[in-house]
């Protein structure tokens, strides 16, 4: 069955310039698209998840201008401008971001569908506070949902992470 | 128990290195997939993204029960942008997981069963454009009179949900009798009779179910899949796409959750390749999380009636259980669910009389099926909560009580099932011990209180899931001269840590680092069958065929070095990337040269290994199969919780556990398994509900999922997760890879009725009901407040005809595991056909 006629999605397109990890990226997509598809379907990066695409399970989570949203339910068009920090952009010159190396070493990722969005909103939680109590954690946490692991790997996982970004920032100074 | 002439079943405990101690089995290690979950380079089933892909969207029933009399899709053929249209008329070939119970179309050809059964295909260019599609396709249906529930089930012959079962609506029944139970009763001390229902639930895995297929540049068909099951898949597509299963392969994408959710073949599986096929692009389609609410394929609804006899000191004398199954819309595996839902009954306390009987009813919901723990944790919750009510009654601390009756290890059970290890007596004393149970249980103030439950399940189901004589898994491995060790099986990674045990098993025995091993699994193409991943098969079934494997070659790279040294292949060992001479371990070579020596003698090396269970000559009896195993493994938990009276409010303070898995593999793994298991449970006892209303009349009447989003069906977050103290309870089995059991379900089953036991302990009352809610406990202490029973739960089992039962002595009654009443298996009658040639 040959279409002549495009859909009519095809025929608008929008355009934004976003800071993607540190890096300047001009993307053209469909208008209605939210960040979330954005990111994955045009730009590349299927490191974001999606589990319900609603705003309920956090698989989608990503940190724009240094917050943790759910990219699921920002529409792209409002992205332009602004600073996108995803998975595939943690950790820096070929290392894994503590937080990484913690999740893999200590049981923060069994089947791995969450883990991203936990790593970005804990990353997001470290950066604003450096040293979170283990209920500080939960609440931070609390938006992300989890199947395999029951999370107490993960509030270990964070807490390890934790100790090393401070060694590491106190060797560093 | 080994079958000595089939060397697939050599017990593999024992197989190391040869070194003294264990190098990598044991030790808390990074699983070898975890760097690509952390860094999102895990390519899950949806991040494939190929040249010229387009979109799928199926078109689902509105209605629970209707008949399709026509559909028109021409208004949504002339949208632009959409390629394919598909309808039940382009899927006639009937396919299931069970071979009993083939009752599914890809698309429904005339029939709709539940809310969400899959009527009608779009595929379009664009996502959108697939879904507005879906709107501008007219299906005229006539409706039918829905069946919401087994009971109404067992009263509404017809209209039939299905035209094959036992008759009307109800799907299945069986009835065994192991011993004379009412002769047990007869000589009770005590009987106790008391219902339970437990109410269905999903898997709630994160990722919604996702497929790509596509037709390769050969003409064959590729689907790369979310699925714990690619040989039962396999199989399917083959049978309903004619088409051979050699030019189909099925590639399992790393699984994100599975719980038995992903272990049929599914609708939407076989039309994204059909429609691959007809276009010859490639064809996606991820479902919405609404649709994974429809596909469900999870825990039954379970209404139960026990009835217990014991002596005075807590000896069962008898147990009956009755079970009335809701199985919704279809079979899936709701026929195994059925025995399984009374099989394990008898793997925790002696029952040395035992009647089940189980009948699962069609209902026009979504089909029940396979859920982390299939079919046993709802007769285990029922169980576990009788035996505290009997503790009670007899004036017998619960745990004193169990520790009585256990089973002993290597025992044969009432219903011939052959229990291995058995560590339950050590899990009860050490939870006993590490919960403070004796000084909490019935001390602590008004509002506070422990409970404590036991459990037992399988190592992997000692049957296929259809019938045939060959492995149920199958490793191949290659070394090459570069050093490099490849491991190709059919299983499926699952999150459960799959990849890494195989990936330990074989570096452990070649003395080498699982970093040195890539892992393929599950593919069809690359690696031998694996039967997939359920009833907590894979560690034991595919770690015992990689040991033989990697034996197999290691005794080449052994004898190549030994050859080389001048010495008996016997002092040959292999640890740390070496091999050795044991008497002299300053000779050595790298593992790498090692291989090199190994192919210069033998030429290339590729080995395989493969494992059956042993043949379970015990269980004879026609439905025998289910339940068995190679080996069990053993539960107990304790559970501290509180309970606010004036509100009912339940939180869990703290639960304590004890799992008996002969080995942890990996410790980190293995913990998130129980840690994983204890997790779902609790969702499961607190909040967890498939539930299901009827529209108003002013719309449609029609039965309706009551909550199919992950915001409105509850599932713990984190701030719900309690502190949990978790032990192991090592005691190898021979049966399994190092002595490993199963760590994946087990752990999930106790935490349940520990709840239900513990709010009785807080406060008082019994909720025999799951899930065990702040609206049911604060109902059961008005009730007692009010003088009346504090309990809440069911009160009625309806009449059902259960059919004659199948009379199987047990054991010590003389037993061979043969039924006294079965009609012998015949084979069938051979049609005499026209002679090919004629006189």
């Amino acid at each position: 069955m040959t279409q002549s006629k495009l859909p009519a999605e095809s025929e608008k397109t929008a355009h934004i310039r976003i800071t993607l990890n540190r890096e300047v990226v001009d993307v053209s997509f469909a208008p209605y698209k939210t960040l979330l598809e954005v990111l994955r379907e045009d730009l590349g990066h299927t490191g974001t998840k999606h589990g319900c695409e609603l705003g309920e399970c956090g698989a989608c989570a990503v940190i724009l201008d240094g917050k943790p949203v759910l990219s699921c339910l920002v529409l792209a068009v409002e992205c332009d401008g602004r600073e996108v920090e995803t998975v595939e952009g943690l950790g820096t010159d070929g290392d894994l971001h503590p937080l990484q190396d913690a999740f893999a070493d200590l049981g923060g990722a069994q089947c791995g569908y969450c883990t991203p969005a936990f790593l970005l909103t804990a990353k997001s939680l470290l950066d604003q506070n450096p040293s979170p109590s283990r209920d500080e954690i939960r609440e931070a946490l609390s938006g992300n949902l989890c199947r395999c692991t029951g999370y107490l790997q993960i509030f270990e996982a964070v807490e390890a992470a934790m100790i090393e970004i401070a060694k590491r920032n106190k060797s560093a100074t | 128990m080994s079958d000595k002439s089939n060397p697939s079943n050599l017990p593999a405990c024992d197989s190391g290195s040869g070194s003294d101690q264990l190098r990598v089995i044991g030790t808390s290690r990074r699983r070898i997939d975890a760097r690509g979950k952390v860094t999102g380079q895990t390519i899950f089933a949806d991040d494939i993204f190929l040249p010229r892909m387009v979109h799928c969207k199926l078109l689902r029933s509105p209605h629970p029960h209707a008949r399709i009399r026509k559909i028109d899709a021409s208004r949504a053929l002339s949208l632009p942008g959409v390629y394919l249209v598909l309808t039940g008329k382009d899927f006639p070939i009937e396919y299931g997981i069970l071979p009993v119970s083939q009752d599914e179309t890809a698309l429904c050809v005339d029939h709709v069963r539940h809310v969400g059964d899959p009527v009608a295909a779009v595929v379009a260019r664009e996502e959108l454009t697939a879904s507005e599609a879906l709107d501008l396709i007219d299906v005229d249906y006539e409706i039918l009179q829905t069946i919401s529930d087994p009971e109404e089930g067992l009263a509404t012959p017809e209209p039939r949900i299905h035209d094959y079962g036992e008759e009307g609506n109800i799907h299945k029944r069986v009835s065994f009798e192991f011993g004379d139970a009412d002769k047990g009763f007869a000589e009770a001390d005590e009987v106790f009779e008391d219902l339970f229902f437990f109410q269905g639930n999903t898997h709630l895995a994160i990722e919604q179910h996702a497929a790509v297929a596509t037709k390769d540049r050969d003409g064959k068909l590729t689907l790369w899949t979310s699925t714990q099951t690619p040989h039962y898949l396999h199989r399917a597509l083959s049978k309903v796409l004619e088409m051979p299963t050699g030019h189909i392969r099925v590639i399992a994408t790393p699984c994100g959750g599975g719980f038995g959710g992903k272990s049929d073949p599914f609708n939407h599986e076989i039309v994204v390749s059909k429609a691959a096929l007809l276009l010859g692009r490639p064809v996606k389609i991820c479902l919405t999380r609404e649709e994974v609410f429809y596909c469900h394929r999870g825990r039954h609804p379970i209404l139960m009636k026990f009835k217990t006899g014991v002596k005075k000191d807590g000896t069962i004398t008898a147990m009956q259980l009755q079970s009335l199954i809701d199985g919704g819309g279809y079979g899936s595996y709701g026929v195994a669910s059925t025995f399984y839902a009374g099989a394990l009954q008898t793997t925790t306390y002696h029952i040395p009389k035992y009647r089940y009987q189980g009948c699962r009813v069609f209902t026009n919901k979504p089909p029940c099926g396979p859920k982390r723990g299939h079919g046993t944790p709802q007769p285990r919750f029922g169980q576990e909560v009788q035996i505290d009510k009997i503790a009670e009654k007899l004036k017998i601390d619960p745990a004193e009580l169990r520790l009585r009756i256990a089973v002993k290890p290597n025992e044969l059970t009432a219903n011939f099932l052959q229990l291995g290890t058995v560590g339950l007596d050590q899990c009860i004393r050490r939870v006993v011990e590490i919960s403070g149970w004796k000084e909490k249980f019935r001390k602590l103030p008004e509002g506070r209180g422990v409970g404590l439950a036991c459990s037992c399940y399988l190592t992997g189901a000692g049957l296929s899931i259809y019938w045939n004589s060959m492995p149920h898994s199958g490793i191949q491995l290659k070394l090459d001269r570069g050093g490099g060790v490849t491991l190709f099986t059919g299983t499926t990674e699952i999150g459960q840590g799959s990849d890494d045990v195989l990936a330990a098993i074989v570096a452990e025995v070649l003395g080498i680092g699982t970093n040195d091993i890539r892992v393929y699994s599950g593919d069809t193409d690359l690696g031998p069958v694996d039967l997939g991943s359920y009833s907590s098969r894979v560690t034991l079934m595919a770690g015992n065929a990689a040991i033989q494997a990697a034996e197999r070659a290691k005794a080449m790279l052994v004898e190549g070095v030994a050859e080389k040294f001048q010495v008996p292949k016997e002092r040959i060992r292999l640890a740390d990337n070496c091999a050795f001479d044991s008497a002299a371990p300053e000779k050595r070579v790298t593992f790498q040269e090692a291989v090199c020596l190994g192919e210069s003698r033998f030429g290339t090396i590729g080995t395989v290994g493969s494992y059956t269970p042993p043949k379970f000559l015990a269980a004879q009896y026609k439905g025998g199969g289910v339940g068995t195993s190679p080996t069990y493994t053993y539960s107990a938990a304790v559970v501290e919780v509180e309970v606010d009276p004036a509100t009912g409010w339940l939180r869990i303070a703290k639960i304590w556990n004890t799992h008996d898995l002969g080995r942890a593999l990996n410790p980190v793994i293995a913990r998130g398994q129980v840690e994983g298991s204890i997790y779902m449970g609790l969702g499961e006892a607190l909040m967890e509900e498939q539930e299901f209303r009827r529209l108003p009349e002013k719309f449609s009447r029609a039965l309706v999922h009551k909550f199919p989003s992950i915001l409105e069906y509850k599932s713990p977050t984190s701030l719900d997760m309690p502190e949990v103290v978790t032990e192991f309870i090592e005691g190898p089995d021979a049966r399994g890879p190092f002595g490993a059991k199963e760590c994946g379900q087990g752990p999930l089953l106790p935490i349940i009725p520990a709840v239900a036991n513990a709010v009785y302990d807080a406060v008082g009352v019994r909720i025999d009901e799951v899930p065990i809610t702040p609206e049911k406990i604060l109902k059961a202490l008005s009730d007692k407040k009010a003088g009346r029973a504090p309990r809440f739960g069911p009160t009625h089992f309806p009449e059902v005809h259960w059919p004659e039962a199948l009379r199987v002595p047990p054991p010590w009654e003389g037993g061979d595991g043969r039924a006294t009443n079965e009609a012998p298996r015949r084979p069938k009658p051979r049609v005499e056909k026209e002679p090919v040639l004629k006189p």
